[in-house]
């Protein structure tokens, strides 16, 4: 029975130091995600590409039920649209995003992240259907002042006008 | 039998399981029953989450404030809990890496108990799922480092329609809805690997799944002084609008983290799927050494008595309706994929009589890779390997092959498991004369190779279950020494102490000793055995 005991003591006493020592690997040391220096610009956007589609001609417009006919025949895969993110005069991002889906029916999607150092900075933006043609496109030049650690969300939506500023807490409001 | 005996890993633990014995004495030694405990941490954590739970808000705000006021005002009951939850959580990936390991180099992955070790595999993603999900309802800034990295790196897999990092852009784009998912997660997650862990010991019979009380009441007692010593921390709460730089990270669930941040997503996943694959495949990778031989029933010999289903550790063993026309209701049937070859069933066997003379010495259920006839012409040969100095004792050695006495050496015959020597065999050792005593060396104390291997001889030698060791043999002259691999001194220390006292005991009364034609006819359907497992 005192063999017992001396056991709960000594194997308590081995248990508790490693318990302890689990205790600290369970927060100790830290990682350095992100330098203490820097801040982050996260990119998210979701925007459809257009679909290529041609006059119906009247052979294909009489195939098809009067209720049915269209006047335009479109692929149902979308183009990619053109996305950039220019900082301080350097193309973080400048390229085509494909569509989504198996089929490519859906819209291109993008989401990026970028650590840069605290401090103003140029932000430019530009996103296009068609980069080559006429299509619709949308741009957005600012200066942003980012503070150490700081998240600036970049969100786009066409209905509020493209481009938007999720800012972080400013230290200049 | 030459096969599975300790390598140097094994070796390696014996060594520190040494230590241990010492510090928590050979029954509660924690790395003898690392199984055990994974099952106590999980209903420690289990519990403990359930009371969490009561006092626990889904909501943007809510949530950080509730776990809070947990680690603050309630530190004494709901804190506790979290640091409890936390630390039994953090310690169940050691256990079950410690586990892993061992089991490893114990050999005790191939073969048969491939089922075990493959149904591990999938309890690691779930061990770590379930931690992870975890930390995420904290929503203090490790969370959403944590939700944030996840996030990014399940995204590039492409399969979710919206990237989950949407959610954690800015404040604006989180809901309260992804708190109540994630709650959800964190419970059904562990549900399945409560399923997993019950499908690991399937095969395994009686599986221990508690720790033995004294080990349980040190684990928690230690458990609850550390978390009051050291609470689990708590961060500033999350704020999408900022991003953690420093995080303390949870290095036993975490530790991945730093890596997804920065390796390439594709390499990541590919070293994944390749690393999981690999540890799968451990138990048919080379070298692989030939598959120990089943057991064997022989219909003749067996009435059907269900010793050997009682005693199989690995639910190798059923009982089926007769099917020879004999008189008893069942026989007994080997699984074959399950038979690891311990021979603890012959051991258990009422046939298992070496006094037979009649005929081949067969028995109900035997081992074909060293059957009952084949060892009983190796304890003959042994005991006329011993030497004979007049006035010095004879002592002959049956050990197992995983314990101090691994290694062949005269006068000691060694076998998959002491276990399989049936109580007969010590009698009949004596009574024949063979030797003066018999010393059973099993595997270390702390916990038996083939599982009940000890347990079963000391209950038969203390003729406490059946077979019984018959009231005509000397107690005295039996000694059993349980010692690991790296206690061959031990072994041979008790055995010399043995050796004198029976020098004090005087010569063995009413020996009848082998007669010359039973000596050849036992020597001769030895080597018969040989050859048939041979062939
Ligand atoms: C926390 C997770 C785990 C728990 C709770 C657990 C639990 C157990 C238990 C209770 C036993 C039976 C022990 C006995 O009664 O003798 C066992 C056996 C075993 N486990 Fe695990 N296990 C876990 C993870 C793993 C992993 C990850 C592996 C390897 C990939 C593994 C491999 C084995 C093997 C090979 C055996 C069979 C040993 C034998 O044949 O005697 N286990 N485990
Ligand atoms: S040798 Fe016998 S006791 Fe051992 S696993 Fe096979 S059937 Fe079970
Ligand atoms: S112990 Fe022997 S006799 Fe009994 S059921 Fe098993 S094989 Fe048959």
């Amino acid at each position: 029975m005192t063999g017992r005991v001396v056991h709960l003591l000594t194997g308590g006493a081995v248990s508790l130091a490693l318990f302890l020592a689990v205790a600290a690997v369970s927060q100790w040391p830290s990682w350095q995600s992100v330098p203490d220096e820097a801040a982050v610009i996260r990119l998210s956007l979701r925007h459809g590409g257009v679909r290529a589609c041609r006059p119906a001609s009247e052979e294909e417009l009489a195939r098809l039920p009067p209720n049915m006919r269209l006047r335009e025949i479109c692929d149902r895969r979308r183009a990619p649209v053109h996305v950039r993110l220019v900082l301080d005069g350097q193309a973080l991002i400048d390229r085509a995003v494909p569509p989504s889906g198996l089929w490519g029916t859906g819209p291109s999607r993008l989401y990026a992240r970028f650590a840069v150092p605290a401090g103003p900075h140029q932000i430019a933006l530009w996103l296009a259907e068609n980069p080559e043609g006429d299509g619709a496109r949308w741009e957005l030049a600012r200066q942003v002042t980012l503070t150490p650690g700081e998240n600036l969300a970049i969100d786009f939506d066409t209905e509020a006008g493209g481009f938007v500023f999720h800012e972080g807490r400013r230290e200049d409001g | 039998m030459s096969k599975g005996r300790p390598g140097p890993l094994a070796r390696g633990f014996d060594r520190i399981e040494r230590g241990l014995d010492r510090a928590f004495g050979p029954e509660w030694n924690p790395l003898a029953q690392l199984g055990p405990l994974g099952w106590f941490l999980f209903w420690i954590v289990t519990v403990t989450g359930a009371y969490l739970f009561a006092f626990f808000d889904t909501g943007l705000t809510e949530t950080y404030a509730s776990i809070e006021w947990m680690s603050r005002a309630g530190w004494w009951h709901a804190g506790l809990a979290r640091s409890l939850h936390r630390y039994a959580s953090d310690l169940m990936v050691v256990v079950m890496f410690t586990h892993l390991l061992r089991e490893w180099a114990l050999g005790r992955f191939r073969g048969a108990r491939w089922f075990s070790w493959f149904t591990g595999v999938p309890i690691i993603w779930f061990v770590y799922m379930s931690g992870i999900t975890g930390f995420w309802l904290v929503w203090d800034r490790l969370a959403q480092y944590v939700a944030i990295t996840t996030a990014e790196f399940l995204d590039t897999l492409g399969i979710f329609g919206e990237p989950i990092a949407r959610n954690f852009l800015s404040p604006a784009h989180l809901s309260d809805r992804f708190f109540t998912l994630m709650v959800f997660l964190h419970i059904a997650i562990p549900l399945i690997l409560l399923l997993l862990m019950w499908i690991h010991i399937q095969r395994i019979s009686a599986a221990r799944t508690r720790p033995p009380r004294g080990l349980a009441a040190i684990t928690l007692g230690a458990l609850v002084v550390a978390a009051l010593i050291a609470p689990a921390p708590l961060n500033g709460p999350a704020d999408l609008s900022t991003v953690p730089q420093a995080v303390g990270l949870d290095w036993f669930f975490l530790s991945a983290y730093p890596v997804l941040e920065r390796a390439a997503a594709p390499l990541v996943w590919i070293g994944a799927v390749v690393g999981t694959v690999a540890v799968a495949a451990l138990p048919w990778a080379p070298p692989r050494p030939p598959r120990e031989k089943p057991a064997e029933v022989f219909l003749d010999h067996c009435n059907g008595c269900e010793r050997c289903v009682a005693d199989c550790p690995y639910n190798a063993i059923r009982m089926v309706p007769r099917s020879d026309g004999a008189p008893f209701a069942f026989e007994a049937q080997v699984l074959p994929d399950r038979c690891v070859a311990c021979g603890i069933c012959m051991g258990a066997c009422p046939s298992s009589s070496p006094f037979r003379r009649s005929g081949g010495l067969v028995t109900g259920i035997d081992l074909p890779d060293l059957s009952l006839a084949e060892l009983r012409a190796q304890v003959i040969a042994a005991a006329e390997a011993l030497p004979a100095k007049a006035g010095a004792p004879r002592v002959l050695t049956l050990s197992c092959a995983h314990g101090a006495g691994h290694e062949e050496a005269p006068g000691r015959v060694v076998m998959p498991c002491v276990a399989m020597a049936p109580p007969s065999m010590f009698d009949f050792i004596l009574s024949r004369g063979l030797a003066d005593g018999v010393v059973i060396a099993g595997c270390a104390a702390r916990e038996c190779h083939n599982r009940f291997g000890r347990a079963w001889t000391e209950a038969r030698v203390a003729r406490a279950r059946d077979p019984m060791l018959r009231e005509r043999v000397p107690r005295e002259r039996l000694l059993t020494v349980w010692a690991g691999p790296t206690e061959a001194a031990r072994l041979a220390r008790e055995t010399s102490d043995f050796g004198a006292r029976l020098a004090g005991l005087g010569p063995l009364q009413r020996v009848r000793p082998l007669s010359e034609e039973e000596r050849a006819e036992a020597l001769a359907l030895g080597r018969q055995t040989i050859r048939r497992a041979a062939e």
